[in-house]
């Protein structure tokens, strides 16, 4: 059938449309990076060279940039969402730090119990952690009285530091520890890894999660009534769609995601809750999803861009002596050239 | 709470409250005009990196502090390009700026970790300084950009409400259609006021590394800037009013300190929270009916005539 | 100075050069003529009335001489001098000046600030006393009395129309237009700006301003002039025309019913149930809505019922009462003998409520989605199928829906906002009818429907009225008015000022009550 046809090709065209876009913008990337590392006095090309080294040219280097893009794919999708909407979360990070407290919380209630049931209960706890934390957010903007982007980045500031609180108060370890943290999660608690690599199954979480995105955006009804709201909310209103729900539920599973990152990272990485969860996953998956446009297979594009540039900015600090922070710049940037580009872009199609 | 703990506490609230004051005027003048810069953050980052950088350098803490200025200024404009000229959303752009303003500050900054420079000169008034009260605390000893603090306030207020720029200025944030009917330019007008506003938020950010801590530390700001933001609806948009506010967020943050200094049990994280919730409380509270004070085009992008 | 009622010495002599003339004007917007080769002349010391109805072209030719619409064709002079307005800095220089219907005022300055904003002249610090004083003067001098520090949104309509007139005297303006000054004002109100009118006249400034309401134009206008269609079909001078003679022209002959496809009116007998009621229902309004005052309203089954008015009477403020995005303020809503003053929308929508709303674009469609995903979205519940949607059976369905039109139905994966205005309209009207609804609101159905998708539109409401189906049908064109409604309510100013039953009444008499010239007929 020829309408087949149509769909097909249209379908053939958004992937070529990501992979272009996937291109041209890591093209950016590289440029503008380079232009500050010379403006810094380091060799972009050794730096390059190094990162390559580290990241692509070995088993182990793609394992860490699997390992880096799993707590990337959940922050893209939890601002992705509630993105399709009109809502803007920019709350990733709080999110994240909550989830990873809520899941802390589970390990430690039941230390005993089997793997089979602690697992599952803590990835729920990372979820509800971080839902609950989106889902004040959501209501406050439901209810029209405070713009959910203010509020989520203020809560950013708050749950690192309930974090900070147990970490050094009372689920301080009792070891010797150099480091501010909490004892080891019972075995139980933490997510398998493969292969001897850090891999965890953390991983196939935040797949799942950007498979669960995409089959509800695109083919739920649910996610046809979000597209709406995001469409023209005053229409859908009148269609009888119920607007206010949809807000706090979309933020909630949105940070039910970035939740999940945290818990990942807790469960998966750390082995134990730490106030260095997260350099910043939360920002840095919102990029990746504006970038991506909000499209599933952008953002799987995006985040292994993404974790090519971390990757990138530890090896500059070790290797250049440039502070990570630089990385910032690099994604200022990205983000500049895409706003630059078209005018009155920042609207998701 | 005795005497001792109460001066403590105005004290620190005035120190405190400087750079929030700064930053909040910065803001304000720039939101009266129509615009919205969540990258706040990233300018008050970069005044403080820059300012502490060329202080180490120069020593001259005169010159960190115009360099600091500049910077600002230099930051709000970038940020005026993509907003005014480029028409993009403010949302993004402002998150672009924060992001741009911790990596460059953190560039900026990273040679001169540690570094230790003389900072802003204080004076205290020799008639003050012979009082028993005053002597054992910091009160009325303060550098430039705190003694200036409430004149400047008072200056921007004069400038929104008394003169012809001014008036044009409030005009594109409420309604651009009337501003640009009346034959003003309206790009022109947001410009200047994120040129200005950009140089207090510089202001803001010096007075952190060369007056209150004389050191830089990478993201040393905390949110300084969001909280400015949240203060500028707090005082629904008047320098003026800005001063009580800065003043009680400062009070905020100096109890903290306070109740640190003197053991008290409460933990510093939680006490750490108290600025944001407070500020989350604020505009709740507040938010809702506040919202009728904000310049009515605040954030929209004026598209010109119709 | 003359007293309203009183006619005007007309000046029989040739009069001097008009201080603002229009010759031949001609804008086209598409396919619509809103100025076809129009002349205009506003002499100096004149008070002149631009008068039709909706759609006549009066705003168009206004905002042309203001320099805010560029015509296609044709000249403007001032003071005979031909000038070109490439914008309303242009028309101000020459001393033209426009009250709009929604001022250009900026509601928390004050009035001095808000006058003081459009003086070119300011200095760079304000001297407020300065201001002050020279608002003072303006106002004495012409009975615009207003505080000057006030903050404008304290003002009340009234005075704020004070504001926009002192604004244009203070930019040394010398011909004032106004469009629709007083469709927002009180009596009073009215009465204090023809006493302004008068005032300005006697001082050589010029008026031109446009209304629909003609007991006013007849009690203070030196000249009126009609348009029709883009049209100037007729120019009087004061005492040479009267409320009929008026009326006529500006609505032309509408009495006579088209006769094709003459309905047998429906017999909507005393056992017909209500489909909808409203009793006493009243809303709230802000801003330019118009609130509703206690409204009582009843469609029974197999009726439709069209309510008239000119625009701004309160017709979007019902249909949006109706569906239940506009709660209730006063009074009770009844949907098939429920009370339905609390649904929500999706509920009112399930019982069997379609709308057709005023603008489908902004109102019923999402312009980013696909035709078929914007129909599946106005189905509510009904296509559910499990997690997702039943394409296929909501496919057959609106196919089924768009042959009965008998509108083409437009490829199903086409982004709703690649379509023409009018193939929007029918794929909204053909969603909404899919489901033999109950009740079909209906605003402004065939705006932008060519003829024969108007006509089949038409017929559809009469086959819903056919299986027994209401309709409420709230549109400008009296033609479609009397063709379809089994019983006609005026609407005036959020409340009901006539009730007629077919074939009992005239255009005229219609007219009038439209346009708040008579009081309320069988009410």
């Amino acid at each position: 059938m020829s309408e087949t046809a149509t769909i097909i090709s249209l379908r053939g065209s958004r992937a070529m449309h990501a992979l272009i876009r996937f291109i041209g913008i890591s093209a950016v990337a590289l440029s503008v990076f380079g232009l500050i590392l010379l403006a810094a006095g380091k060799s972009p090309l050794s730096a390059y060279a190094d990162t390559f080294r580290n990241t692509l040219a070995s088993a182990y280097g793609i394992s860490e940039l699997l390992v880096r893009m799993t707590p990337l794919l959940l922050a893209a999708v939890a601002v992705a969402l509630p993105a399709r909407l009109g809502l803007i979360n920019v709350g990733g990070e709080g999110q994240l730090y909550m989830g990873a407290f809520f899941a802390s919380w589970g390990a430690f209630l039941f230390p005993n119990a089997p793997a089979w049931l602690l697992l599952p209960f803590v990835t729920l706890m990372g979820f509800l952690g971080g839902a609950m934390w989106a889902v004040i957010p959501g209501i406050l903007r439901a209810r029209r009285l405070v713009n959910e982007t203010v509020a989520t980045l203020l809560l950013n500031y708050v749950s690192p530091l309930i974090v900070s609180y147990f970490v050094f108060g009372p689920w301080r370890t009792t070891e010797n520890s150099a480091y501010p943290e909490t004892g080891v999660y019972p075995d139980a608690a933490l997510l398998p890894s493969f292969f001897g690599t850090r891999v965890h199954a953390g991983l196939l979480i935040s797949l799942a999660a950007l498979a669960v995105y995409w089959l509800d955006i695109e083919k739920t009804r649910w996610g046809l009534q979000m597209r709406a709201i995001g469409g023209n909310s005053g229409a859908a209103r009148r269609l009888g769609i119920p607007v206010p729900f949809w807000i706090v539920t979309a933020m909630a599973i949105g940070g039910g995601f970035a939740g999940l990152a945290g818990m990942g990272e807790a469960m998966g990485i750390a082995g134990r809750l730490r106030e260095s969860l997260s350099p910043g996953y939360g920002y840095t998956g919102f990029l990746i999803a504006w970038l991506a446009g909000g499209r599933p297979l952008g953002i799987l594009f995006m985040a292994f861009l993404f974790a090519i540039i971390t990757s990138a900015g530890d090896t500059l600090q070790i290797s250049q002596g440039l502070p990570y922070a630089a990385v910032n710049i690099l994604l200022a940037a990205i983000l500049f050239v895409v706003l630059a580009r078209r005018p009155s872009a920042g609207t998701h199609p | 709470m005795t005497t001792p703990l109460l001066l403590g506490l105005l004290a620190g609230a005035i120190l405190s409250g400087t750079s929030l004051l700064y930053a909040t005027l910065g803001e304000t003048l720039v939101e009266r005009s129509g615009i919205v810069n969540l990258g706040l953050e990233g300018v008050l980052l970069v005044g403080a990196s820059v300012g502490f950088a060329i202080t180490a350098i120069s020593g001259n803490a005169w010159f960190g502090l115009m360099a600091a200025a500049a910077a600002g200024a230099l930051m709000n404009s970038l940020f005026g390009w993509l907003v005014v000229t480029r028409k993009a959303n403010q949302l993004a752009s402002g998150l672009a700026m924060m992001f741009f303003g911790f990596g460059a500050s953190a560039l900026i900054g990273a040679p001169y970790v540690g570094a230790i420079i003389t900072g802003l000169p204080k004076w205290r008034p020799v008639w003050l300084a012979d009082l028993d009260w005053v002597k054992s605390t910091t009160l009325f000893n303060y550098d430039l950009l705190t003694w200036l603090a409430v004149p400047v306030a008072i200056l921007v207020w004069w400038i929104l409400f008394a003169t012809r720029w001014g008036l044009g200025v409030r005009a594109v944030g409420e309604m651009p259609a009337a501003a640009f009917a009346a034959g003003r330019n309206t790009a022109r007008l947001q410009y200047q006021a994120l040129l200005y506003g950009g140089a207090l938020g510089g202001l803001a950010g010096a007075h952190l590394s060369l007056s209150l801590t004389l050191t830089w530390a990478e993201y040393m700001t905390a949110g300084r800037g969001f909280i400015a933001i949240a203060l500028v609806i707090f005082s629904k948009w008047n320098p003026l009013r800005a001063i009580a506010g800065a003043l009680l967020f400062g009070g905020a943050e100096a109890m903290e300190l306070q109740l640190q200094a003197r053991g008290s049990p409460i933990s510093p994280f939680v006490l750490g929270m108290l600025p944001y919730l407070l500020t989350l409380v604020v505009l709740l509270a507040w938010g809702g009916s506040r919202r009728l004070a904000a310049p009515a085009s605040l954030g929209r992008t004026f598209y010109g005539a119709n | 100075m003359a007293a309203t009622g009183e006619l005007l010495n007309v000046e029989a002599r040739v009069p001097a050069t008009p201080m603002l003339e229009a010759r031949g004007m001609c804008k086209r917007y598409g396919d619509v003529k809103a100025a076809d080769g129009v002349d205009l002349r506003l002499n100096r010391g004149e008070i002149h009335a631009l008068v039709g109805e909706n759609g006549a072209g009066k705003s168009t030719l206004s905002k042309i001489l203001y320099g805010f619409v560029h015509p296609d064709s044709g000249e403007i002079l001032v003071s005979g001098k031909p000038v070109v307005l490439h914008s309303p800095q242009d028309a101000r220089a020459l001393g033209i000046g426009m009250v709009f219907q929604n001022f250009t005022l900026i509601p928390p300055l004050s009035v001095l600030e808000n006058i003081a904003l459009f003086l070119t002249d300011l200095p760079p610090v304000v001297r407020h006393e300065a201001v002050e004083k020279r608002i003072h003067e303006f106002a004495e001098r012409f009975g615009l009395g207003v505080d000057a520090r006030a903050q404008v949104r304290q003002l009340s309509v009234g005075d704020q129309q004070k504001v926009e007139i002192l604004k244009l005297l203070l930019a040394h303006a010398r011909v004032l237009i106004f469009d629709e000054p007083t469709k927002v004002l009180a009596p009073h109100e009215v009465a204090a700006l023809f006493r302004v009118f008068e005032a300005l006249k006697g001082e050589g400034y010029s008026i031109l301003f446009i209304t629909h309401k003609i007991r006013e134009v007849l009690a203070c206008a030196d000249r009126i002039s009609v348009m029709r269609h883009g049209k100037m079909v007729g120019s009087f001078v004061a005492g040479e025309a009267d409320m009929e003679k008026l009326v006529a022209t500006m609505f032309g002959e509408h009495a006579a019913v088209r006769s094709i496809e003459q309905p047998s009116p429906a017999p909507s007998s005393p056992t017909s149930r209500p489909v909808l009621e409203l009793r006493g229902a009243s809303c709230r309004a802000s801003g330019n809505e118009t609130a509703l005052n206690g409204l009582d309203i009843r469609i029974t089954e197999g009726e439709i019922v069209g309510v008239a008015g000119v625009s701004g009477s309160g017709q979007k403020e019902l249909g949006d009462l109706i569906l239940g995005l506009r709660p209730l303020a006063g009074g009770s809503k009844w949907l098939c003998g429920e009370d339905a003053s609390a649904w929500s929308i999706a509920r009112v929508r399930e019982s069997g409520v379609a709308f057709i709303p005023e603008d489908p674009l902004t109102m019923a469609a999402f312009p980013g989605m696909s035709v078929r995903e914007n129909l599946a979205l106005g189905t509510g519940k009904r296509y559910w199928h499990g997690v997702t949607i039943a394409w296929q059976a909501l496919e057959a369905a609106m196919a089924d829906s768009f042959r009965a039109l008998a509108f083409p139905m437009p490829p199903l994966d086409m982004p709703m906002g690649a379509l023409s205005g009018g193939n929007l309209q029918r794929v909204v009207v053909a969603r909404e009818m899919a489901h033999g609804p109950k009740l079909v609101l209906a605003l402004y159905p065939t705006r932008g429907l060519d003829v024969l998708s108007a006509a089949s539109l038409r017929e559809l409401l009469l086959r819903a009225r056919g299986q027994g189906n209401a309709v409420l049908l709230i549109t400008d064109d009296l033609d479609e008015l009397a063709e379809l409604s089994d019983r006609l309510l005026v609407l005036f100013a959020g409340a009901i000022v006539g009730e007629f039953k077919r074939g009992a009444w005239q255009a005229e008499e219609v007219g009038l009550l439209m346009t708040g010239s008579r009081g309320a007929a069988n009410v």
